[in-house]
């Protein structure tokens, strides 16, 4: 299901910009720690960091979430 | 010939809240997946543009800051569309300035409702009556409650029920009739008095409604007091 990060011909959503430029910020983090950041709802960040791994954008490890390269060319 | 009913289940105390995926108001959602670490108080509705519904989600926003800071997510649902829920909260911000803080799950073909047992069909095929679950932050079900389609819930008694669950929770205690967290007086208004007028069926009763003298937020919205 999407209609929430990246639309079905991959382009990425504002809050998906908005989420990978954090990542690329800090390296790891936790979607706790993106909730606290971002004051977005936790259900919500936990939703749209699924999707993006889902579509490659960012990898997953333990708790905490990265960008991949895929997610660094979507910004530069 | 023996007549073939069907049994339509329902979530009870103690069960683990039922697992669905859905599109709401913020977006996609896994329930309770996404949810997990934070109380969840999911509640249905009979339909959008209704004015019980309206009254119920306008009082909801306005106390959201209160479930917040006991680590509640609330969470809406009724039998309709996304662009039905997004057309109505944009509708109850433009004429009240109140924004609905919180995602309401588009459930048109009833899936989720039925799986939560939320149609009653005594009261209503088509739509769903006011359910509300109240669900721990490890996805069981610790409460519900249904009201019928033409009464309104009592907001602050959903929130006293949070304390007396967390209560319980935290000190291995029972909370009696009427417990409280702390001593309140809880305020009822004059506006708390006033009735709502059925809404209009027809396009001609609309048109007409809003002159009709009522306290209208907007044609289907509208409240008098009784003589």
């Amino acid at each position: 299901m999407s209609a929430g990060c990246v639309s079905p011909d991959g382009k990425l959503s504002e809050r998906a910009i908005e989420l990978l430029k954090l990542l690329d910020e800090k390296g790891k983090i936790s979607a706790s720690e993106v909730a606290g950041l971002t004051k977005r709802p936790l259900f919500q960040v936990r939703s749209s960091l699924r999707e993006l791994t889902e579509a490659g954008f960012i990898a997953c490890e333990g708790e905490e979430y990265r960008l991949t390269e895929k997610g660094r060319s979507a910004l530069y | 010939m023996e007549e073939v009913k069907e049994i339509i289940s329902m979530p009870r105390i103690g069960d683990q809240a039922p697992a669905f995926e859905a599109m709401t108001t913020m977006g996609p959602i896994k329930f309770p997946d996404d949810f997990k670490g934070q109380w969840v108080v999911f509640f249905s509705h009979p339909a959008d543009f209704t004015p019980v519904c309206s009254t119920e989600f306008l009082a909801f926003a306005q106390m959201n800051d209160e479930f917040t800071k006991r680590n509640v997510q609330l969470l809406g649902l009724s039998i309709d569309s996304v662009f039905s829920h997004i057309a109505w909260i944009m509708n109850l911000k433009e004429k009240t300035g109140i924004e609905i803080p919180f995602p309401i799950v588009a459930d048109a073909d009833g899936r989720v409702a039925k799986l939560y047992g939320m149609l009653h069909p005594g009261e209503s095929s088509t739509a769903t009556v006011r359910a509300v679950f109240i669900i721990d932050p490890n996805g069981k079900i610790r409460a519900v409650i249904y009201y019928p389609l033409s009464a309104g819930r009592n907001m602050r008694e959903i929130l006293r029920l949070i304390d007396a669950l967390q209560t319980a929770d935290k000190h291995g205690v029972a909370t009696p009739a009427d417990w409280v967290p702390q001593p309140q007086v809880w305020e009822f208004t004059e506006e708390n008095t006033k009735v709502i007028v059925p809404p209009p069926t027809n396009y001609e009763e609309a048109v007409n409604r809003l002159k009709q003298g009522y306290e209208c937020i907007d044609w289907y919205f509208c409240k008098k007091k009784l003589s």
